[in-house]
C-alpha cells in the first residue's frame, strides 16, 4: 500500500503558522513522525498563504528533505509553483496532480512532458464529477492514454478515481469500488491514490466509515491513498489488510508493527 | 403553538405515508391549506435545519426528511390559492467560477427550498457577470455563493466587485460557504455572512428578513 502522509498542508492551522514563522522544527518532527509511521511519500501543499505559495513551497521542498529521504508529491495547481519545487527535488516527486478538465490539462501537460516523475491523474473532467463506474474508468483510460504520450508509462501514474460522500447517494461506494476494480483490470501495471476521507463527508464517527472503506477499496485493487499516517487506526487496517490481501511475507511488516507498538487491539 | 406538531415530527423521521395521510387528514378537516404548508411542512423543514446545524441530524437525514416534506406538499399543492402563500424571499445559488463542487450548494438550494424561499440555481462553474446577471433579472433578496477550493475562492471577490457596479447591489444580501471558506474570509471579502452547512444557510436567510 502506498500511502502519501497528507499533514503538510497549509491549510491546517498549525502548518500554516509554522510556515509563516518559519519553523523548521515543527515540520521536522511531522514529517519525520509521518516517516516512522509508514508514509511512502510526503505531499507537500502551500497553497493556503495567498500569493505566498512560490516562496512557501520552496521552503517547505527544503526542510522536508532535510528531514527525511522519503520522496515528496508536490502539491499546487500552478504549474510555475510545481517547476520551481520540480526543480528542488532530490528524488523523483510525484506531481499532484492533473486532471481531464481543459485547463489544467493543457496547462501541466507541457509541464509533464519527459518528466522522469510520477503523477497523479484526477479523474475529473470539464463535466464535473463522474456519475457511474464507467464513467470513471473511462476517464482513467483517457488520463492514462494521454499520459503516456507524454513519456509516463503505467507505473508512474496514480489515478485517482474520486470518492464521492456516501450520505448525499448511498450508491457512490459501491460505484467506486466497482470502478476500481475496472481500472485494475484494464490497466494492470497503474498505481491508485484517492482522498479516502470525502467518503464518510456528512457523517459523524467518520474515522470508521474510512477505515472500512478503505479496506474494500484494497480488496478491489487499489494500492495508494493519501491519509495522515499518524491516524493510528487507520495505519493498523491498512498493514492488516495488506497481509490479508497476501501484500506482506510471512507477515512480516503486520508483525514489526506489532511489536512497534503501532498496532492494538 | 400550531397543532402540527406530529406533522413535524413525521417529516423530521421521514415518515412518508404518515404525513401524506396527516395532510390529506388536514385538508378534509377543513384546515387552511396556506397553515398546512407554514406551520406544517415549512416549519418542519426549519426545525430539521436548525438540528442540522447543531449537528444532531446528518445529511441523509436531512435529505429524507426534504423528500418526505415534498411528498406532503405535492398532496396540498392543489389546494394553495395562488398568492396566498408569500415566498419567503428569492435567493440565487451557484458555485463560483473554476469549480465544479456541488454537493454543499445542492444541499443549500433544497433547505432553502423546502423553508419557503424560491431558489434560483445556477449551477457550477459560474462567471461574475452571470451572477449579477441572475440577481438582477430575478430580482434576488439573496445571492449564496460556493467555493470548495482555495484556487476558487478568490472568484467570490471578483463577484462581489462585479456585484458592486450594479444597481442590486443594495437590495441583496450575499452569503458565501464551502470547506476552504471561514465567517472571517467572508468578512474579508465583505459578503454580508457565512453560513457552516445548509441548515446554517436557512437561518442566515431568514435572518436577512429581519
Amino acid at each position: 500500500m502506498i500511502v502519501i502522509g497528507e499533514r503538510i498542508n497549509t491549510s491546517r492551522a498549525p502548518v500554516e503558522k509554522a510556515v509563516a514563522d518559519r519553523d523548521a522544527e515543527y515540520i521536522r518532527q511531522d514529517v519525520q513522525a509521518q516517516e516512522a509511521a509508514g508514509a511512502a511519500y510526503i505531499d507537500v501543499n502551500a497553497a493556503a498563504r495567498i500569493g505566498h505559495e512560490m516562496e512557501d513551497m520552496a521552503w517547505l521542498v527544503e526542510v522536508v528533505q532535510d528531514a527525511v529521504d522519503l520522496p515528496l508529491s508536490l502539491d499546487s495547481p500552478d504549474p510555475a509553483v510545481l517547476e520551481q519545487a520540480y526543480a528542488l527535488a532530490d528524488k523523483p516527486p510525484i506531481i499532484n496532480s492533473i486532471s481531464l478538465e481543459t485547463e489544467r490539462w493543457e496547462a501541466m501537460m507541457p509541464f509533464l512532458r519527459g518528466k522522469e516523475c510520477e503523477v497523479i491523474a484526477l479523474c475529473m473532467d470539464d463535466t464535473g464529477l463522474p456519475e457511474s463506474a464507467e464513467a470513471v474508468a473511462e476517464r482513467a483510460q483517457r488520463l492514462i492514454k494521454g499520459l503516456k504520450g507524454v513519456g509516463f508509462p503505467e507505473e508512474r501514474i496514480h489515478v485517482d478515481p474520486l470518492i464521492q460522500p456516501i450520505s448525499t447517494d448511498q450508491t457512490k461506494g459501491l460505484m467506486t469500488l466497482e470502478a476500481v476494480a475496472r481500472i485494475r483490470e484494464e490497466s494492470p501495471e497503474v498505481h491508485f491514490t484517492c482522498g479516502l476521507s470525502n467518503i464518510s463527508y456528512g457523517l459523524p464517527v467518520r474515522q470508521v466509515i474510512n477505515r472500512s472503506f478503505l479496506a474494500l477499496l484494497m480488496g478491489a485493487g487499489l494500492d495508494g491513498a493519501i491519509i495522515d499516517p499518524l491516524d493510528q487506526k487507520l495505519m493498523a487496517a491498512v498493514k492488516a489488510v495488506d497481509m490479508l490481501l497476501a501484500n506482506d511475507e510471512f507477515c512480516g511488516a503486520y508483525l514489526e508493527a506489532v511489536r512497534a507498538g503501532q498496532i492494538t487491539s | 403553538m400550531s397543532g402540527f406538531d406530529e406533522l413535524q415530527v413525521a417529516v423530521e423521521r421521514g415518515e412518508r405515508e404518515a404525513v401524506v395521510s396527516m395532510v390529506k387528514d388536514a385538508l378534509d378537516g377543513g384546515t387552511d391549506p396556506a397553515d398546512i404548508l407554514n406551520d406544517g411542512l415549512i416549519a418542519a423543514m426549519q426545525a430539521v435545519g436548525e438540528k442540522m446545524e447543531e449537528g444532531d441530524m446528518f445529511i441523509p437525514e436531512v435529505l429524507r426528511a426534504a423528500k418526505t416534506m415534498q411528498a406532503g406538499l405535492e398532496i396540498l399543492e392543489p389546494h394553495l390559492v395562488e398568492g396566498t402563500v408569500e415566498s419567503a424571499g428569492k435567493v440565487v445559488v451557484g458555485t463560483v467560477k473554476g469549480d465544479l463542487h456541488d454537493i454543499g450548494k445542492n444541499l443549500v438550494g433544497m433547505m432553502l427550498t423546502s423553508a419557503g424561499f424560491d431558489v434560483v440555481d445556477l449551477g457550477t462553474d459560474v462567471a461574475p457577470e452571470d451572477f449579477v446577471e441572475a440577481v438582477d433579472s430575478n430580482e434576488a433578496d439573496i445571492l449564496g455563493m460556493s467555493a470548495l477550493l482555495t484556487t476558487t475562492m478568490p472568484m467570490m471577490i471578483e463577484t462581489l466587485a462585479a456585484l458592486e457596479s450594479n444597481s442590486r447591489r443594495d437590495k441583496v444580501k450575499v452569503m458565501i460557504g464551502g470547506a476552504p471558506v471561514s465567517r472571517g474570509y467572508a468578512e474579508e471579502i465583505g459578503a454580508d455572512a457565512y453560513a457552516s452547512d445548509a441548515g446554517a444557510a436557512i437561518k442566515t436567510a431568514e435572518g436577512f428578513k429581519s
